[in-house]
């Protein structure tokens, strides 16, 4: 047992002693200025706030979680329901973004369709994760042969066209919004395998992952305790512009018929719905396409703006 | 003090690595030969500095001895207990001894943990006391080794060169361990903090009753700390003495040549000094020189140079021991 | 003190270089001030943070503006201001009458092109002559600076050369066009001890056959012991000890020399003497203290130290210091002990 009591007093020489204070009082007056509560992420905040387009893209975001999940209370109609007297309406003050042929009301259709949309992105990017972190991890840490294989699906993975290939699986699953998102899901665990299998090669080596194994630490404690939080910041990044990616392959799958069946509202359905009007009723394409603009715009500065805020290279 | 006893002893200690190509199943087209067939010991309380140039070994060795790495042969006994041979939950125990404090003050602490999980990470990995006690544990080793606790949730990034080393420290003290592998720790720091962090690790051997495998290419550095050195180069112990005598009676030329090549800051000394400067590059541990892998940069280098290996031989009269592998040790360089 | 004018080939004159970041103003280089003679190694030692490399990529032209600015000074050299000459002007100078050998041979070094070609671009860049005779002379520097087997050496990419020679490959590129300055930062940091030797001595030997002056930036005292001929001690930014050799060494009149002298064990040294560090860590650029910038760490600080950083007195001629306190040192009533 090392006798830390006793040896206090015999510790003749205070270069230790000396040092606290000193060190303390000079670190304290550097560090008290610059952080008021010490975080990385603290950090990594004060970073994306300063970023207005990332502010931006941060208030798109949130906005249409609010919509998405508040649309019952914010929709003034049922999306569904059909009046007949006002059908091919333009926009006017009772129907804000018009009626369509069977007389639903765009607005209330849009907002409704936003409900698609981000569950699109939340549940497809989710099961994207997880495949791709459990992959990559598997793929880095362990190489050999579990790695080149791996690997090698993954490039077939990579080699599809994202759409073409959501259109391949959705054939053999067939159409329904369930089925787009295991179909968007799949398709991306190649992204984020690659990304975290990356992170793991460059971080493996570091010497604070030989810290930790001297210390006797296992596999599974090393990759979740060491690996995971300093290789999330690349994967977070790619997760957010993925979502934006998500929404559109799912407006192009509802567009083709592929995913969301009628009547539920979708941007992509109502797009699809939209082309034989372009010429009398624009505004059944106009307003669908911005939202899906807007809403992936949001995600796409969000994400370009967590990649700065979180690159370690910019802090001191 | 140091004990006779032998905490560590190595024994024909080798380790390849194995040069892979190849798209899915690598060929193995050569090895690199890190560490070839070296063995030493450390007595208890002593100091033993290890001391080489680049692609020397000297950390392959490191890695070694704590099993991070596996030999290709040869044994490590830790207090008469064969590392290699034990089982994976045997060696976890035993690594409460045997610690080790790395290089990078930068690279060696996660960025992403405070000091405090940080230095607390082995108690975790160890389950020892619950967590309010080891709190108190992980304060103490902070004020050991010269930190304010106060600090301890702050992150590594906050901190200078160093104090992270001092954190690397606390991380290894915090097991109370006996043995401890300082693998070139003040080479990345400033020439006045190495000072500080060199006189706290002499301070925490006296207390704590340490035993050090100190690890550096600074000579001036090893000899200040060691009790006795052993010299590398290109996988193999050229010589080992104690630090006093390796500097004033240097058997080996390489040796001889390493002395010579480490300025002195001290004006009129080093303008009058003779200066050995060897020629050439130092060749890579994939090919080894034949014979005696020092011969194409010896200035004494004879013929039997090239075809046989010098063993280690001990020159010393009395009761020191004083080993080198040359086939003319002790010879003046021409 | 008999300064011969004409010995001066090189002088810095108040010179500051300061980069504005988001955190606040760095200042890197604060009120630097030297002369370099004419054949002499001037050795500039300092830890990290002391703006010795800032001082040297300043007097090369090669800050970046912005963030960086040069506040003030002059760099007066072959009688023009270098701080006056237009950035684009300043090509004539770099690399032909002043040149700088790098700290990090991996990486300064460009991996796509062969050595032969660089030191070519290297040559081409300032001397009219023809690819030919470039070739010839690119063969000659590499035998100057020690490289055998030269005609395939310059077919050769950098990462076919070991660190010594990388670095000797450098040394060529900056001795190519026979410049009057060779400023050499760091230039073994990240070599082994026994080529450090070899590049030291190299360099040493060089300045001799190409009649230049050599400024040697390290942090190395053992280095700057063996081949500078006066010194500047820097720290955060600002000179703090400027001397010959032997003064800096044995007459040292700057409590952070002392530190510095204290902090280095020496080889030779039979008794095991415990080292005496400085306490406390470099400061922080942004945040310098007011008065010394030293005295934080200073065990000699008064308090007027903290209220005004020192003058610059010059206590021996030829011997510059920046302390309160130097005359104390001088006398010997003050000692490190």
């Amino acid at each position: 047992m090392y006798p830390f009591k006793e040896n206090k007093d015999k510790i003749k020489d205070d270069s230790r002693i000396d040092e606290i204070i000193e060190d303390s009082e000079i670190i304290e007056k550097e560090i008290e200025k610059k952080y008021s509560k010490s975080s990385l992420y603290k950090d990594a905040w004060r970073r994306l706030v300063r970023n207005k387009l990332a502010m931006i893209g941060l208030a798109i975001v949130i906005i249409m979680a609010i919509i998405a999940i508040f649309a019952p209370l914010i929709a003034p109609y049922d999306p569904n329901a059909r009046i007949k007297e006002v059908s091919q309406k333009g926009p006017s003050l009772q129907h804000w973004f018009g009626t369509d042929i069977l007389g639903r009301d765009i607005f209330s259709r849009v907002i409704y369709g936003s409900r698609i949309s981000m569950l699109v992105g939340v549940v497809a990017v989710t099961i994207s994760l997880a495949i791709g972190l459990f992959l990559g991890a598997l793929s880095g840490f362990f190489g050999g042969i579990s790695d080149a294989v791996i690997m090698r699906i993954a490039d077939i993975f990579f080699a599809f066209p994202y759409i073409l290939g959501a259109i391949a699986i959705m054939t053999v699953l067939g159409p329904g919004v369930l089925n787009v998102f295991i179909a968007i899901g799949i398709l991306g665990w190649s992204s984020v395998a690659r990304l975290f299998r990356s992170s793991i090669l460059s971080i493996k080596e570091k010497e604070y992952i030989e810290a930790a194994r001297a210390l006797g630490a296992s596999n599974t404690r090393i990759i979740l305790k060491h690996i995971l939080p300093n290789s999330f910041a690349p994967i977070v990044v790619y997760s957010t512009m993925n979502v934006g990616t998500a929404i559109i392959v799912e407006a192009a799958l509802s567009f083709l018929g592929l995913g969301v069946q009628p009547p539920t509202p979708s941007w992509g359905k109502m797009l699809s719905e939209s082309l034989n009007y372009i010429n009398t009723a624009p505004w059944l394409m106009f307003f669908p396409g911005l939202a899906i603009l807007i809403t992936v715009l949001g995600f796409v500065l969000l994400g370009d703006g967590l990649r700065d805020a979180l690159d370690p290279r910019l802090k001191r | 003090m140091v004990d006779d006893k032998k905490i560590l002893e190595v024994k024909n200690l080798k380790k390849y690595f194995n040069i892979n190509s190849g798209v899915f199943f690598g060929k193995s087209i050569g090895s690199v030969k890190a560490v070839d067939d070296i063995s030493f010991f450390i007595k208890k309380g002593e100091t033993f500095g290890l001391v080489g140039e680049s692609g020397c070994g000297k950390s392959t060795v490191a890695r070694l001895l704590i099993r991070l790495l596996r030999p290709t042969s040869g044994e490590v006994f830790y207090n008469d207990i064969n590392i290699f041979k034990i089982k994976q939950s045997q060696m976890f125990k035993l690594r409460r001894e045997m610690q080790i404090i790395f290089q990078d003050p930068y690279a060696s602490l996660s960025p992403r943990m405070t000091i405090g999980d940080i230095v607390g990470e082995p108690l975790e990995i160890h389950r020892i006391l619950d967590k309010k006690s080891r709190i108190n544990k992980i304060k103490e080793t902070l004020k050991i080794v010269g930190l304010n606790p106060e600090h301890i949730n702050r992150y590594p990034h906050e901190f200078s060169g160093g104090q992270r080393q001092r954190v690397g420290i606390a991380r290894a003290l915090i097991l109370e361990p006996k043995f401890v592998i300082c693998d070139e720790p003040v080479s990345a720091l400033d020439v006045s903090v190495q000072a500080q962090i060199l006189n706290l690790m002499l301070d925490l051997q006296k207390e704590f009753n340490l035993t050090y495998l100190f690890i550096a290419h600074d000579l001036s550095v090893v000899k200040y700390v060691s009790n006795r050195i052993a010299v590398m180069y290109l996988g193999k112990i050229v010589e080992v003495a104690p630090s006093e005598e390796l500097y004033s009676k240097p058997l080996h030329p390489y040796t001889m040549g390493l002395l010579s090549a480490i300025p002195i800051p001290d004006p009129r000394l080093e303008r009058k000094r003779q200066r050995i400067i060897l020629s050439g590059d130092v060749p890579s541990p994939i090919n080894p020189p034949t014979g005696c892998r020092f011969h194409p940069r010896c200035p004494n280098a004879q013929e039997i140079c090239s075809k046989q290996e010098p063993e280690l031989k001990n020159y010393s009269k009395d009761n020191q021991v004083h080993l080198a592998a040359c086939f003319f040790a002790g010879q003046p360089i021409k | 003190m008999n300064e011969n004018l004409d010995d001066k080939i090189l002088e810095v004159k108040n010179l500051k270089t300061y980069f504005y970041t988001d955190n606040g103003v760095v200042k890197a280089v604060d009120g630097v001030s030297f002369d370099l003679k004419k054949g002499e190694t001037l050795g500039i030692v300092g830890e990290t943070g002391s703006g010795k490399s800032i001082t040297a990529l300043t007097i090369l032209g090669l800050i970046t503006i912005p963030p960086g600015k040069i506040e003030s000074g002059e760099i007066i050299f072959e009688g023009k201001d270098l701080l006056k000459v237009k950035i684009n002007n300043l090509r004539h100078f770099r690399g032909n009458r002043i040149s700088m050998i790098f700290q990090d041979p991996m990486t300064s070094l460009n991996p796509v092109f062969t050595i032969g070609n660089q030191l070519i671009e290297a040559i081409l860049a300032h001397q009219k002559i023809s690819k030919e005779e470039a070739y010839k002379k690119a063969i000659e520097l590499l035998e100057m600076v020690g490289i055998s087997d030269t005609k395939r050496r310059m077919k050769n990419y950098p990462h076919e050369f070991s660190g010594g020679m990388k670095q000797r490959a450098m040394i060529a590129m900056a001795i190519a066009n026979s410049p009057s300055i060779l400023i050499a930062d760091e230039p073994t940091t990240a070599l082994d001890v026994t080529i450090q030797a070899q590049i030291l001595e190299l360099i040493d030997d060089l300045k001799s056959k190409t009649n230049s002056s050599v400024i040697l930036i390290t942090h190395d005292l053992g280095v700057i012991a063996k081949y500078a001929e006066r010194v500047m001690v820097m720290y955060a930014g600002k000179p703090v000890e400027f001397a010959s050799i032997n003064e800096i060494f044995y007459n040292t009149l700057h409590p952070y020399t002392l530190g510095l002298l204290g902090s280095v064990s020496k080889l030779n040294e039979q008794k095991k003497e415990r080292l005496k560090p400085i306490k406390g860590t470099p400061p922080s650029l942004i945040d310098l203290p007011i008065g010394c910038t030293f005295a934080p760490r200073c065990e000699f600080a008064l308090k007027v130290c903290k209220q005004s950083f020192p003058p610059v007195t010059e206590e021996v001629p030829g011997h510059f210091v920046a302390c309160y306190r130097a005359k104390e040192f001088l006398n010997k009533s003050l000692s490190r002990e």
